[in-house]
């Protein structure tokens, strides 16, 4: 098998966030502060990356902003002619930190909302007052003329008022706007009772969406969540195909959940270069392609569409990540899935909200 | 969808709109279009045309610059130019 060279780093600079939404793909072993990659190696990183034929960098987290060498991060990736995009809950964001970060040449940002109301910003992201900070923040993005995409997760709880968040995407003049259904991993993955909507909201939720497409004017990305699919989705367009994420301490995944697979060692880019992960790694090769699938992938037609599916979703629900991603209805498994459905919603009230 | 009069189109001085960056890929050896979360690679003629883009030339110099360059007739190529302008332009990577 030949490997290709991947297009698209994620470079989770920090865990530190602060906010706490309880929606988060992050670990549930958040790293700390001093487990964190220096300057230095990071920019040695993205050397590595732009060597390798990475074309885009995304600075992510956490919230990367609490990260004081981000503007010089992102000069870096800019002279190495890498594509810089922010990923930013905004709350850091001021005239100076933004001028900054401008200066450096940041090509794009992505500005996550919560929610169009306070109270809706408050309950899933956990900090009083984030909301007004928010909109100052993308007030000030448009004054520079920073390309803009706000970001909502959707769910149970703010499905109905989406509608009113491409109202506020073209209020705020954004460009795009990405409604993307929660993904349960993570600290999502605990509250998945509380946010996995039903049949109909995703109904509701996908008709919204068409009925914004249609007026123009706001390019929009609809990530779909798969539990109400009979498909898998192509997670990450295939196990270590494109896409390398790696983590606040320096470990480099095929994506950001996958530190939850077990007897794999995790490879750090502190003390192997990127291009041996990429290539030679028992990480990376782990899920590579369609050799490792079980039945009834092996024999699929689709099995070069969807790649078999999420294997972080295989092994959280069904104990194995080597098994069909259970999503799938011809997987044995797939009432796993029927079994999540049925208690969505049960438990409303009880959120568990990200923190150390 | 208005499509503009030939005229207007050729005296319009097209530039890369922010967020949108040319830029060969040395290791696949092809040219693309930088873009939010996508890059969009360019085929053909494409590559040689956007490098004349500068939000200096018009549609017009571009024009006449090609068909110089490659001795072929102004109407053969400005066909290709409008076509590619217009296409980049709807998608937002293009402004004026």
């Amino acid at each position: 098998m030949t490997i290709a060279a991947p297009m698209s780093l994620l470079a989770e600079l920090t865990h530190r966030c602060p906010l706490a939404c309880v929606y988060c793909s992050n670990p549930l072993q958040l790293e700390r502060r001093a487990a964190e990659m220096s300057t230095e190696n990071w920019l040695k990183t993205l050397d590595q990356a732009a060597e390798m034929g990475i074309l885009q960098v995304h600075f992510s987290g956490g919230e990367p902003m609490a990260r004081p060498d981000l503007p010089q991060l992102i000069r870096h990736a800019r002279s190495l002619n890498l594509y810089t995009n922010l990923i930013t809950s905004g709350i850091l964001l001021n005239k100076d930190t933004l001028a900054a970060l401008d200066d450096a040449g940041l090509d794009h940002i992505q500005l996550s909302f919560q929610d169009v109301t306070n109270e809706g910003a408050e309950r899933i992201g956990g900090l009083k007052n984030a909301q007004p900070r928010k909109l100052e923040a993308a007030r000030l993005i448009n004054e520079l003329g920073i390309p803009l995409t706000l970001n909502f997760v959707v769910h149970r709880e703010n499905i109905a008022r989406i509608p009113d968040m491409f109202t506020l995407a073209r209020e705020l003049k954004a460009q795009r706007v990405e409604i993307a259904h929660t993904q349960y991993y993570g600290w999502g993955l605990k509250n998945r009772s509380a946010l996995l909507p039903s049949r109909e909201q995703l109904d509701d939720a996908t008709r919204f969406v068409e009925e914004e497409q249609r007026k123009g004017g706001l390019a929009i990305d609809y990530v779909t969540p798969d539990y109400h699919a009979e498909t898998p989705k192509p997670c990450m367009d295939g196990w270590g195909r494109r896409f390398i994420n790696i983590t606040p301490s320096g470990r480099v995944l095929p994506c950001h959940a996958a530190e939850i697979i077990p007897n794999v060692g995790f490879p750090n880019v502190e003390d192997t270069s990127l291009s041996d992960i990429w290539f030679d790694s028992e990480l990376f090769n782990l899920f590579r392609g369609t050799d490792w699938m079980p039945e009834p992938c092996r024999s699929c037609p689709k099995k070069e569409e969807d790649w078999g599916g999420c294997r972080c979703q295989a092994l959280a629900l069904t104990g194995n990540a080597a098994n069909t991603d259970p999503i799938c209805s011809k997987s044995p498994l797939h009432h796993t899935v029927d079994q999540a459905l049925k208690e969505a919603g049960k438990n409303p009230t009880d959120l568990l909200y990200r923190r150390f | 969808m208005t499509t503009t009069p030939p005229q207007d189109a050729q005296t319009r001085v097209p530039s890369l709109a922010r967020g949108y960056r040319l830029q060969h890929d040395k290791v696949r050896d092809l040219w693309l279009i930088q873009a939010p979360e996508k890059a969009l690679i360019l085929e053909g003629a494409a590559p040689e045309i956007l490098r004349l883009v500068d939000g200096e030339r018009s549609v017009s110099t571009i024009i006449d610059a090609l068909s110089t360059r490659y001795d072929a007739p102004r109407e053969l190529i400005t066909d290709d130019v409008l076509t590619l302008l217009n296409d980049l332009t709807e998608k937002g990577a293009l402004r004026a």
